[in-house]
């Protein structure tokens, strides 16, 4: 009861970040009276679940109108194994509305607000996760990242998001977006925390075709390990980007600290990844158009109020009227790269560019234990910045989207703040179901910092 | 790559989407900034490059076919915009 009381009080003095796509303090309360008595590793622990994610009895809206009314009737494999945990979820943090945007402002529910600094955005799509951890509501989120919308959320809020190898974690009960790159993750405000949750969270699941069988380590065990010769590599092809001038020195920096604690550094080629976000926006169009095209308003969902004159324009009407510019124009963009005289121009490239991709990353992680760089070429854009700009919007994700296409997992630790007092992320990516490792780096990484 | 009013409408209808005239004029300008954006993927010579799906190399996994419980038809059809147990409902379509 007490908890609940802390909640409430804690919660309103957050409201102005718009976390939340709802709380229901009643659905909590019983929660709470079942969660107390199970004595688990995250006994009293608080977390808040994006709200792509089925927990059985709350709304799962994808931060969309075409959902808002729909409640999730099972929960999902990652919410099975919080809960057996003893974890705590307090509620259902807002997004990009289909989990596509990365500044959390195509959220039906508004944009969230950075915690660290209102007038910025928190990044997204997993934007309310992030901001939940970084203002303190919540000891872990969980978030879904398709290409960076774990990492980059994390980078802009100093928090520290991982996206774990493709199939790692099963995403039964997950909305899908792309699903040869969506991947559920942990974002929390230590490393150690996301190794626990990891931990937690990672398995086969025989109801997620795509999870797979290796057994899971103990991620936390790595962290107390002292860290052995790591080879890190670094991608000279790709820092030739356009990096801001504060990012690219605290990344410098932060390659001195390695150096001098005696790890090896090497450069590394990625030759193929200026093509990665090209490659990207084709093939998760792609998929989220055949997605998406669930959303009819038959079973569930937005219905429209209009008479239809045919079945056709019943189903094109339910869904113009519920769904957002930016969703709109990934469905058009996807459906445009697989329709007839197109699809071996577009989506047929694309799937031989991410043979080349995959490879880049083998090759180099063969030669590296790891490979690192920014999250993100810039920290924290201003609200209203780029949201007409989608074309801009997308070109801030490429140092994330090339991982996802890989499937290699990848984490974000923060490597201190611009002038301005905005966060900035260090971005460390390993071989897959090699999360370990990353883990031990970025622990590192966050012990200097302090 | 520039996209024509006929060709949008074409895939809007595709995508069973009704743009209304402003989102008409806004995505034949952003589509077609984006499209010429990605054909950078052009520069590349592909003609020995094998397709790729997916980055992990499961393949036709499967399961014993057993029936399972679903999920109960009451409350699936709490989520249904408009209902007649155990029926969804919808409006006619068919003179």
């Amino acid at each position: 009861m007490r908890m609940i009381e802390e909640l409430r009080r804690e919660i309103r003095n957050i409201e102005q970040f718009n976390i939340f796509t709802g709380i229901d303090w009643k659905w909590l309360e019983k929660h709470l009276e079942r969660q107390e008595k199970l004595d688990g590793p995250l006994s009293g622990k608080r977390i808040v679940i994006k709200d792509n994610i089925n927990v059985k009895g709350l709304p799962v809206t994808c931060g969309s109108n075409m959902l808002k009314s729909y409640k999730a009737l099972y929960n999902a494999t990652v919410i099975e194994k919080i809960l057996a945990a003893g974890g705590i979820i307090i509620g259902k943090a807002n997004m990009d509305e289909f989990a596509m945007g990365s500044s959390n402002e195509y959220s039906a529910f508004g944009p969230v607000k950075n915690p660290v600094n209102p007038a910025y955005v928190p990044g997204g799509s997993s934007g309310g996760s992030a901001a939940a951890v970084a203002s303190g509501i919540a000891d872990y989120a969980l978030g879904s990242d398709t290409g960076g919308s774990i990492r980059q959320p994390a980078a802009y809020t100093g928090t520290v998001g991982l996206k774990p190898s493709y199939g790692r974690v099963s995403r039964y009960g997950l909305t899908a977006f792309a699903s040869s790159l969506d991947q559920i993750g942990p974002i929390t405000r230590t490393v150690a925390q996301a190794a626990e949750l990891l931990e937690i969270i990672a398995g086969h699941d025989a109801r997620d075709a795509t999870s797979a069988v290796q057994p899971v380590p103990a991620y936390s065990k790595f962290l107390t390990d002292k860290p052995k010769k790591i080879r890190i590599g670094i991608p000279i092809e790709l820092l030739k980007e356009a990096i801001d001038a504060d990012v690219r020195s605290a990344f410098e920096k932060t390659i001195d600290t390695c150096r001098q604690a005696g790890f090896e550094i090497l450069n590394v080629n990625l030759p193929n990844s200026r093509y990665a976000i090209a490659a990207y926006y084709i093939l998760a169009t792609a998929e989220a158009s055949s997605n998406l095209a669930r959303f009819d308003g038959v079973r569930y969902g937005y219905r429209s109020q209009s008479e239809a004159k045919d079945i056709s324009s019943f189903f094109a009407q339910n869904r113009e009227e519920a769904f957002g510019q930016e969703v709109k124009r990934r469905i058009m963009l996807g459906t445009y790269v697989l329709s007839s005289g197109y699809y071996d121009a577009y989506y047929g490239k694309a799937q031989k560019v991410r043979r080349l991709i995959y490879k880049d990353f083998n090759t180099a992680l063969s030669k590296s234990d790891l490979i690192v760089m920014p999250t993100t070429p810039t920290p924290a854009f201003r609200l209203g910045e780029k949201c007409d700009d989608p074309l801009a919007m997308y070109l801030n994700d490429v140092f994330t989207v090339a991982i996802n296409i890989a499937g290699v997992p990848a984490l974000s630790v923060p490597m201190g703040k611009t002038e301005a007092g905005l966060p900035m992320g260090f971005q460390i990516v390993g071989r897959p179901f090699q999360e370990g490792t990353i883990l031990q780096l970025g622990h590192f990484i966050e012990e200097k910092n302090e | 790559m520039r996209i024509d009013r006929k060709e949008l409408e074409h895939i809007a209808a595709l995508a069973r989407l009704e743009l209304n005239e402003d989102e008409i004029l806004q995505s034949a300008e952003q589509l077609s900034q984006i499209l010429d954006y990605m054909s950078v993927i052009n520069e590349l010579d592909l003609t020995d490059c094998e397709t790729l799906s997916h980055s992990i190399g499961q393949e036709n996994v499967s399961r014993p076919d057993e029936l399972k419980p679903g999920l109960p038809v009451k409350e699936v059809l709490e989520n249904a915009p408009e209902a007649l147990p155990p029926y969804f409902k919808v409006p006619r379509v068919i003179e």
